[in-house]
Formats: structure tokens, sequence, C-alpha cells
């Protein structure tokens, strides 16, 4: 008699001979759980909300649109425009773009494609690596290295090839060019290495197809792998680029921290990064100094925001496309 | 599903010819360009190794990681004993914020919330997460926790706690994908058997993704030790070793950066010296991560 009470009261669960399991520990842990995850973001409105209520001081001076457009970054005068720091982080960034997109993807096909099964993971690794150097060695490696040996190139470069625009006059030390050079270091790894995993998911029909019908190696390259994987690769640039944007000591050792457009790619210049990781250390005194530099900071984090955007548009594209080619639908 | 009825690629020329002689050499100079490509990669890779083995080298002594800096621009710099110290303290501290929180969340989007429109959210904010650079991290965690004054001044804590920021989104977006790799045939026994999810958690899924966890935490450490941006205004710099994460402290990037700006020899050495430590230390814990990986891969 009491056992069948027993099992009516549990509702006919109880088949093992063991008491129900409380419910209670596991509503603590999907609640904590979930808090956890709203917590973040609530971290990232109140920290949008932060910077916007710190940087209202520069805003209020200079008006939002003045602050973006305004061409003068004095400190000594108390006048803070971010234009030039933003055309520097732009020009930096497009250096890297231009000269590490085309090596990323090289690596890429190169490890997918060309390369020897045996080397293969060495050199994988090995590209690896170089994500792996801290950004301020970098700036180390190109103050005492790059610099003094890159000069006499880049001066010759600017002699001969002065009829370019942007391009001639004396070569500054710390320059744009060279900013942009260790940004493009910085910024293969991550984007090889994307574009490796998109490269990986191109189906072998394809490339056999292009083969079978008397490819070249190049040819099928060109015709299966890039066509098949270029949202993929754009995404991967534009990932590169948000970390190019970014990036902030290296960048900071090698540019030469003059606030004003340069008229050349050889010119000193600032960027964004760079004169909050500079100035902010004598700024704590002054609150309009304060206030501009973390506006400063809220212009970047837009920036990169934006561009992270459109990156995960485009790689989110590229992995949906390539679920269907496969003939997995989700 | 046939797989050429998708093909998004243009259809190569059709009939069998002979491959001309214009077409061998784009080939092989398509070829000859993308291993060039490759090489050309590494070659930074090599001469920053370079340099910092002969200028590194030169640097390291017994004394020269056995005394803190001196401060001096005249005579001995003194080492780095304190940077070393005060990187290993911050780093381990933001490893201890983060990873609790990075898995707790990957947990809740891989048990609970999975493909529900508020763990969608959550996962496309920890990307932007991702991108923001580390210095506006910096400058969020100074102005939370240095210019509201309740806590007082730089302190080592503070530090940890914005490079635990940095290693959040690391952690957590590598943990789900960790978690999702956990067999459902496990789930699904453990339920059967009627344990409740949350032992279910314990006993069974965190114990099977162990080492993907350790592997994508030592991942995010390595990431993070290697950080300058968002020491110089939380955690700041001194001379003296502390072990007082209450107090300003150093570490090795920002010694690193700032002997960089010297125009001494000697505090130029030190820098490369203090370069290729912290390079090694961060190869270590990439090495770990990897062993870890390996190790339950091949069980």
């Amino acid at each position: 008699m009491t056992t069948e009470t027993a099992t009516s009261r549990r509702g006919g669960r109880q088949i093992f001979g063991r008491a129900a399991p409380s419910r209670v520990p596991d509503r603590v842990l999907k609640w904590g759980l979930t808090t956890l995850a709203a917590f973040i973001l609530v971290l990232i409105a109140f920290f949008f909300v932060r910077l916007y209520v710190e940087a209202q001081p520069a805003f209020d001076t200079f008006g939002h649109l003045g602050f973006v457009t305004g061409n003068e970054w004095n400190v000594s005068q108390d006048t803070y425009g971010a234009w030039p720091l933003i055309v520097g982080t732009l020009i930096t960034s497009a250096v890297a773009l231009v000269i590490g997109i085309p090596v990323a993807v090289a690596v890429a096909v190169f490890l997918t494609e060309l390369c020897p099964r045996r080397l293969r993971g060495l050199l994988g690794t090995l590209v690896e690596l170089l994500a792996a150097v801290p950004s301020v060695v970098y700036g180390l490696w190109g103050v005492f290295v790059l610099i003094p040996r890159l000069k006499p190139v880049t001066q010759w470069f600017s002699d001969t090839f002065s009829f370019l625009p942007f391009i001639g006059g004396e070569v500054a030390g710390p320059n744009y060019f060279n900013g942009g050079l260790i940004l493009a270091i910085m910024i293969v790894p991550i984007v090889s290495a994307i574009s490796r995993e998109v490269m990986a998911t191109v189906p072998a029909e394809n490339k056999e197809a292009a083969l079978a019908l008397g490819a070249t190696r190049w040819e099928m390259i060109r015709t299966a792998v890039l066509p098949y994987s270029r949202a993929g690769i754009a995404g991967a640039a534009m990932l590169g680029l948000g970390r190019a944007i970014g990036e902030t000591i290296a960048v900071t050792l090698v540019i030469g921290n003059a606030p004003q457009i340069g008229s050349s790619l050889f010119d000193q210049g600032y960027t964004l990064a760079a004169v909050i990781a500079n100035e902010f250390g004598e700024a704590a005194s002054d609150p309009i100094h304060r206030a501009a530099l973390i506006a400063a900071g809220l212009v970047l984090f837009v920036l990169t925001l934006l561009v992270n955007m459109v990156a995960r548009f485009y790689v989110v594209r590229a992995e949906r496309s390539q679920r269907i080619g496969r003939g997995e639908r989700a | 599903m046939n797989a050429v009825d998708d093909m998004t690629a243009p259809t190569p020329p059709s009939r069998l010819a002979p491959i001309s002689a214009r077409r061998r050499r784009t080939d092989k100079f398509a070829r000859g360009m993308l291993w060039a490509g490759t090489g050309l990669a590494l070659v930074p890779l090599a001469l920053v190794v370079y340099y910092l083995l002969s200028r590194g080298l030169r640097a390291w002594s017994w004394h020269f990681f056995t005394s803190d800096p001196t401060g001096r621009f005249i005579g001995d710099p003194g080492g780095i004993k304190s940077a070393i110290i005060g990187t290993v303290l911050i780093v381990l501290l933001a490893t201890a914020i983060a990873v609790p929180i990075g898995i707790g969340v990957a947990l809740y989007l891989t048990e609970y919330g999975k493909r529900s429109r508020f763990a969608n959210t959550v996962r496309y904010f920890i990307d932007v997460m991702t991108g923001v650079p580390s210095i506006v991290f910096g400058l969020f965690i100074y102005i939370v926790l240095i210019l509201s004054g309740t806590f007082g001044g730089f302190a080592g804590w503070k530090g940890s706690v914005a490079l635990s920021l940095l290693m959040l989104p690391v952690v957590t977006r590598s943990s789900e994908v960790v978690l999702n790799l956990v067999p459902s045939g496990l789930r699904e026994a453990g339920l059967a058997l009627g344990a409740p999810r949350w032992r279910l958690i314990l006993r069974v899924i965190l114990p099977t993704a162990l080492p993907g966890l350790v592997t994508g935490s030592l991942l995010a450490l390595a990431r993070a030790a290697g950080e300058t941006a968002p020491l110089l205004f939380t955690a700041f710099a001194v001379n003296a070793t502390t072990f007082n994460m209450g107090q300003q402290m150093n570490s090795l990037p920002i010694q690193i950066f700032n002997d960089v700006r010297q125009a001494q020899d000697r505090i130029v050495d030190r820098a490369w010296g203090a370069a290729l430590t912290l390079v090694l230390m961060i190869l270590i814990a990439t090495l770990l991560a990897r062993l870890v990986s390996r190790r339950s891969r091949t069980k």
C-alpha cells in the first residue's frame, strides 16, 4: 500500500528506486548561465554609454561633426580635431591591405593547393607563429631594424617615382608606410588562416572537373578555387582591416606621432589608436584633452564596429553558400 | 545532391585542347608567385626571430632576471624581475576572471540557448567584442574603475580586468566549438538515465570537453600576455617588484614599450632581452595548448 502511494505521488516517474532528483539546482544553473549571457549584452551597452558620456565635453566644445572633421589636433591650444588621425588610420590600414592581402591569399592558396603534404603542417605553423609575436615586439623590431634598413630603399623609391601622387620628397624615418608595412605583417596570419578554412571547403568535384577539362593547376585555382571562396576572402580581408585599424602599440612606435596630414606616403603621421596610447598619460589632469582622447577612442570603436559588421556579413554568406554547395541544408 | 548543379564557378572551356606554351608559361609564373608569396610572408618571421635571439640573448644574464629596473639613465639600468612577476600575476588573474565567465556563457549557448533569438544576439555581440581594439578596452576600464574614483588609482587587478575583457570572447567562442563537439549521444544517454541537466553538465559534458576547454583558455592567455595597450593606463608601471595586485604593477610589454623610447643603448638592450623573454613565455603557453589538444585526440 505504501509503495503505491509513493509512486502515485511522484507521478509515476519513480522506476529505479531512487528519490526523484531535486529541480532546484537545475533552475539555479539555467538562470545563472542565462544571467551570465545577458551580462555580456549589458556590459557592451554600458561600455558604449560610458565612453559616450565621458567624451561628451569634447563633443560639446567642438560639435560631433566638428570633432571628426576638425583639421587641427593641438594639445597646447586645447584644439582637438580628429581628421588627421582618421586619415592616418585609413592610410596605414590601406597600405596594410594592399601589401598584406595578396600575400595572405597567396599563402592560403599555396598551402591548400600546391604545397607538398609533408611541408604543409610546418609552413602553416610558421605562418601562425607570426600571430604569436606581440605587437610591442613588432614595434621594437620596427624601430631598431626595419626603419633604418628600409630608409635608403624608400628614399630611392620616393626619388624615382616622384611623379606619382603622394610619393616623393624627403623620406621621414618613421612614416605612414612603415606603419602600414608592420600592420601588413600582423594581419597576414589571420587573413590567411580564414582564407585557408574557406578554400578547404571548395568541393573536390569542382576542382577535379576543372582539371579533367584540361585546365592547368593555375587555371584550376583561378576558375574553381578563387571564385568559390571569393566572399570568404572578402570577409577575411575585412577582419584584417578591423585588426589593422585598432592595432595600437606597433604603429605608435613607427609612425612618428605628428598630428598632421602628411603630404606623401613617407611623411610622419598619427593614428587614432596611437594618439590615445601616447597622450593619455599626460591628459589625466586636463578634462578637455581627456574627453577628446576618449572621443577618439569612440570614433575608433565605431569604425572597427562598422568594418567588423561588414566582415561578418561576408563570412556568414560564404559559410551559408558553402553549406548549400555541399548539400547540407542547415 | 549533385554538387555540379550548384557549382558557382564559371564553366571551364569544354574542349580538350593541348596546353599551349603561353598557358604553360602562365601556369609556371603563377605557381612561382604563390611560392614567392609564401616565402615573403615568412621573411619577417625569420628576421624577427633572428634579431630577437641575437640582441636578446646578449642582454640575458643572472642579474637581468633577478633585479628590478633601477630607473636610472646612467650606470646600471637593472633587470626585469618586477616585469616578469607582474606579467605572470596580471595574466593569471585575468585568466581566472575570463575563463569561468567565458565557459559559462558558452555552456548557456550550447546547452540552453541553442538557436534562440537571444542566444544568437549574444553570439553576435561576442563577435563584436572580438573586434574591439584592445586600447578601447583599456580606456573603458580607466573610465569605470579609475576615473570614477571609487576603487582608487592604478592597480594590477584593473589591468587584469581589462585583459579579461579581451580574453572573454576568445574563450567563449573556442569553448562553444568544443562543447558542440561533445556527442549528443552522451547527452541523451545521461538524460535517459534520469540525470538532471546540471549533473549532466558537470559530470559528463564538461569532463568530455575538458582538453578542448584547456586549449582554448591557454590560447586566450597567450594572446593576452603580449598585450600592451590595455595595461597602459590601468596597471601602469613601477620599477619595484610587488605581489600586491592592489598597487601599480610592472609588466613585460609595458617595460618594453617604455624602454624602446629611451635613447640609451643599455636600456634598449633591456627591451630586447625582455622581448625575447615575453615571446618565449607566449610560445610555451601556445605549445602547452597544442600538447593538450594533441593528447586528447590520440586518446
